[in-house]
């Protein structure tokens, strides 16, 4: 166990160390403490490396990840994994705003709750969040999943594409072209597994689908509205 | 281009400490605002026979026994002064509305940074840790405080563009974000008597709540109409005799944070300035919603 | 009976043009889309001329006397500052827009040149990467096919805020060119209309576009240089906070700029030309003392060496060419004529990039239409203006009396009408006069 302490090292020097790391490095398991806030911790990480943050994160922590696995024992800010590519950030408290923004690849869980704009823009990714997330969640969502397992705010998934939403608590209204979609058992099963993936327990059952109504992919004149 | 906090404490017990823990939070805010910091806060409420403001000269020396002598003569008054800084806390056995006309005739080359008959305000130059040292924040003790770290976009670093932005009696305001119709409401401000300092669309919003507020609305109802009326994006943390009030707008793309306990209520832009309140790892921390108004007071 | 002409008046405030576009909107209910610049008639460059040698300034001889066109951008907090040969880049280009021969070229024109190109709003090729050996890589609010892999092979990286067609607006591609590839590329379904964010999905306003900008360094190392690019509106403003959040280079993009498809509302009505741009630009960075080391990169309708040398002159460290660029590769050129009439359009006035039936082959998906732009062909064509351009730039500064492109100054200019001598601040021929000296 590799220890890092920020209160003695710069946020710089080690994601240096992080990106200099060959590929096939033995020097896997990173434990950092005295985060206290700082942005881009641990961003554009490349190796199959655990990470363990103890603390709170600033913005855009493991942003563009790829193989890593980072988990952040705190809250962080906001951005946090954003546009990750793949590998698993885990958040043990609350997450700031974007959440996963432009996500194109694995996995972010945030076992609290997520702020404004949780997977806005997402491409890929699958986003689990074991609280409630806030409004204009889900914004203009291409592809990926989005579980969420308490409430959803305003205007969710306003303008989705293709991206999938799974909501068990309330949704506070919904965004342009989102509308709610049957849960067959195909859809269960799949959520079933996408919550083992995250390690987070709930129902399935107990969730409701949410996803494009496709009106707005050829701009036509009655749904100016829309706009 | 900057960041905000507020502190507003439920338990007098922690009254004492409100100053170091302010202090604290506006340090974590230094990356957002490097160029100056602000901040105001209340305690030591004067009599109600009296006011209470806080003046500022760029002139560290300024002269500010003979101007509260000729004061004291001019208003048959009594003042006392306390100088701190480039600031200058008077304390007058008048009406602040008077004590203001009578510096502007006077002495319109002196800046009143706040007023009323709890709230002081200081704005300055420098790191956070700097401002902080300079006007001792650490040992103030109060009821609440809010405060505002910047980062000049103009070249000329002056405390001109500094929030806090007092409007009224006890009431100023912090803002991080942009309007986009401030040119607007300051016609129509300035066509309802107030006057400008800055070009600033923070001093807008606050000459904005002071208005409604002059109409005889409410915080709450005055916070209201600032959704109906102002147009942009912003987070608002506005510092009133009582308590304190966040406001974000409708799409809220500016941070804000919020932690609460039964001690205490603290905001920031970021997180990390609350990451060492006292028991913050059980506090219920939450992002606020878009066009909603969250008050707290101490009634 | 035929018609008197003499009787016959048209109307300014509704001529020929406005009226077919009333009734057009009448009929269809759906704004304008074109491609290309503001087509309208605005100062520009046009309006300044260089005050060549004479007796009291001497000049340099051609050829044999040099005149440096050298540059290096990102010199502020990069590690690895890049160096052009020639002050003159290509500007960003979404693959999407143009298709993939267009981006070949132009990496390959740019790699002979010692210039840099730059990806747009759709990500980086293999074809671009591999043809240009300084390429600039746009982070944009769409995201489309940004990845760390591009980002730490990039030799710079642009954060666009804006660009000079629609400052406030988003990426905008019509589903006939979401093609596969594309659509793969961008993670969206094939053929359908693509809608754009105007905003950043994890950042908004300066004190947050810093944090991002940090964090691009923190992923890149700290070796690529930072530009922001923004659509010339509250230009000193925009410079100004630029600086201040951290950027290595600002490029701002007049609104002569163009696209390969957005409302024509937008090109036409908002954004600023980019004469006065320029000029806002220099003043921000001489009032922070940033500049040249904030390097400064114009665009929006540089057409020539003449409008690059303007531009140098007023402070700019270099230009970048858009439209110019496609116009090189063909982009209204007068063949195929049948195919710029089943477009409804004539060669000189098309602006139909954002059907995908380029004429010419070059913002078109289409394979068969790709064909009639070779990537050599464009890469020669592209190759041979940059060229002229340069020979160009060099005469008037030789001209001028400088060895270096870069010391050109604002006292080489002078200007022809009232408008230009105020935007550029420069005087009015013959007179001492710079209007609207007061408030700026």
């Amino acid at each position: 166990m590799i220890n890092v302490d920020l209160a003695a090292e710069t946020v710089r020097d080690l994601n240096q160390r992080l990106h200099d790391l060959p590929a096939d490095t033995n020097e896997r398991a990173w434990r950092i403490v005295n985060p206290k806030g700082a942005h881009a911790l641990v961003a554009g990480l490349d190796r199959p490396v655990e990470v363990r943050i103890e603390g709170h994160v600033g913005y855009y922590c493991a942003g563009m990840n790829k193989q890593a696995s980072v988990t952040i024992d705190g809250h962080c800010g906001v951005g946090v994994a954003e546009n990750i590519m793949s590998g698993a950030v885990r958040v043990k408290g609350n997450a700031s705003q974007s959440a996963g923004a432009s996500g194109q690849g694995g996995l972010l869980v945030i076992e609290g709750d997520a702020a404004a704009r949780c997977g806005i823009s997402m491409k890929g990714v699958t986003i689990v969040v074991g609280g409630s997330v806030g409004h204009m969640s889900a914004f203009m969502a291409q592809t990926g999943n989005l579980v969420i397992c308490g409430d959803a705010g305003q205007s969710l998934g306003d303008s989705i594409y293709e991206a999938k939403l799974y909501v068990q608590g309330k949704v506070e209204s919904l965004g342009a072209d989102c509308i709610e979609k049957k849960m067959t058992p195909h859809h269960i099963a799949k959520l079933e597994r996408l919550l083992a993936e995250a390690g987070i327990k709930a129902d399935a059952r107990k969730f409701r689908r949410f996803g494009s109504a496709r009106k707005l992919y050829n701009f036509h004149v009655d749904h100016a509205d829309a706009y | 281009m900057c960041g905000i906090v507020g502190l507003f404490l439920k338990n007098p017990a922690l009254r004492p400490q409100l100053g170091k823990h302010l202090s604290t939070m506006l340090i974590g805010m230094t990356d957002r605002g490097p160029d100056s910091a602000g901040i105001a806060v209340y305690h030591k409420p004067v009599g109600d026979s009296q006011c209470k403001l806080t003046l500022f000269h760029a002139d560290p020396n300024y002269h500010w026994r003979s101007i509260g002598g000729q004061m004291g003569e001019d208003l048959s008054a009594e003042v006392d002064t306390e100088v701190k800084g480039n600031h200058v806390v008077l304390t007058v056995t008048s009406d602040e509305a008077i004590v203001r006309r009578w510096l502007k005739q006077h002495h319109p080359e002196v800046r009143v940074m706040g007023y009323g008959q709890l709230m002081e305000v200081y704005k300055d130059m420098g790191l956070p840790a700097e401002v902080i040292d300079k006007y001792s924040v650490r040992a103030m003790e109060g009821t609440h405080a809010i405060g505002h770290t910047r980062m000049a976009t103009e070249s000329a670093v002056t405390t001109e563009h500094s929030h806090p932005f007092t409007a009224a009696s006890d009431m100023c305001l912090v803002h991080n974000g942009s309007l986009s119709n401030h040119n607007n409401l300051r016609k129509w401000l300035r066509a309802r008597g107030h006057e400008f300092e800055t070009d600033n669309d923070s001093e807008v919003a606050a000459r904005y709540f002071a208005q409604r507020m002059d109409e005889g609305a409410s915080l709450p109802e005055a916070l209201e109409a600032g959704l109906r009326d102002l147009d942009g994006f912003y987070t608002f943390t506005m510092g009133t005799r009582d308590g304190f009030a966040v406001l974000r707008d409708a799409i809220s793309c500016k941070p804000a944070v919020l932690a609460e306990t039964d001690d205490y209520v603290a905001m920031a832009s970021e997180f990390r300035s609350l990451a060492n309140l006292p028991g913050v790892d059980k506090a219920s921390i939450w992002e606020p919603k878009p066009a909603v108004v969250y008050t707290w007071s101490l009634q | 009976m035929s018609v008197d002409p003499r009787g016959l008046r048209p109307s300014a405030t509704f001529p020929p043009n406005v009226i077919a576009e009333i009734q057009r909107a009448a009929d269809q209910g759906l704004y304008e889309i074109r491609g290309f610049g503001a087509k309208r008639k605005l100062p520009t460059f046009d309006d300044l001329v260089f005050l060549g040698a004479s007796v009291s300034r001497y000049p340099l001889e051609g050829y044999r006397e040099k005149c440096a066109t050298d540059v290096w951008l990102g010199t502020r907090f990069a590690k690895k500052p890049i160096h052009l040969k020639i002050p003159i880049t290509i500007a960003g280009m979404s693959f999407g827009a143009l298709g993939a021969n267009a981006k070949e070229a132009i990496g390959r024109a740019c790699t002979e040149m010692g210039t840099s190109s730059t990806t747009g709003d759709g990500g980086m090729t293999e074809e671009e990467r591999r043809s240009s050996k300084t390429l600039v890589y746009q982070v944009l609010p769409s995201r489309y096919g940004l990845n760390p892999d591009d980002l730490r092979r990039c030799d710079a990286i642009e954060v666009v805020v804006g660009q000079g067609a629609k400052p406030g607006g988003g990426g905008m591609l019509l589903g006939m060119k979401i093609t596969e590839r594309v659509a793969a590329m961008r993670r969206l379904p094939v053929g359908i209309d693509q809608r754009s964010a105007c905003r950043h999905p994890d950042w908004t306003g300066p004190d947050d576009l810093t944090i991002k900008i940090q964090e691009l360094r923190e992923i890149t190392n700290w070796e690529k240089p930072i530009y922001v690019k923004v659509g010339a509106t509250r230009t000193r403003y925009d410079v100004a906070l630029a600086v201040k959040a951290g950027a290595d280079v600002v490029v701002v993009d007049g609104m002569q700029g163009g696209t390969a498809a957005t409302q024509d509302v937008f090109i036409e009505h908002v954004g600023i030309p980019t004469l006065p741009a320029v000029r806002l630009a220099v003043e921000a960075l001489q009032e922070l003392d940033m500049h040249r080391k904030v390097q400064l990169i114009v665009s929006g309708g540089i057409r020539s060496g003449a409008d690059a040398g303007k531009a140098i002159a007023m402070g700019a460290d270099a230009v970048a060419i858009g439209s110019a660029t496609m116009v090189a590769l063909g982009c209204n050129k007068p063949v195929y004529i049948e195919d710029y009439h089943k477009l409804d359009t004539e060669p000189g006035m098309c602006h139909h990039c954002h059907t995908g039936r380029c004429p010419v082959g070059v913002t078109t998906q289409d394979p068969e239409l790709q064909k009639r732009l070779s990537p050599e062909q464009g890469a020669r064509w592209l190759r041979n203006y940059l060229s002229v351009m340069v020979l160009e730039l060099q005469t008037v500064a030789r001209a001028c009396g400088k060895s270096h492109v870069h010391n050109l100054e604002p006292d080489d200019l002078v200007a022809l009408t009232v408008e230009a001598a105020a935007m550029a601040k420069v005087p009015l021929a013959g007179t001492d006069w710079i209007p609207g000296n007061g408030r700026f």
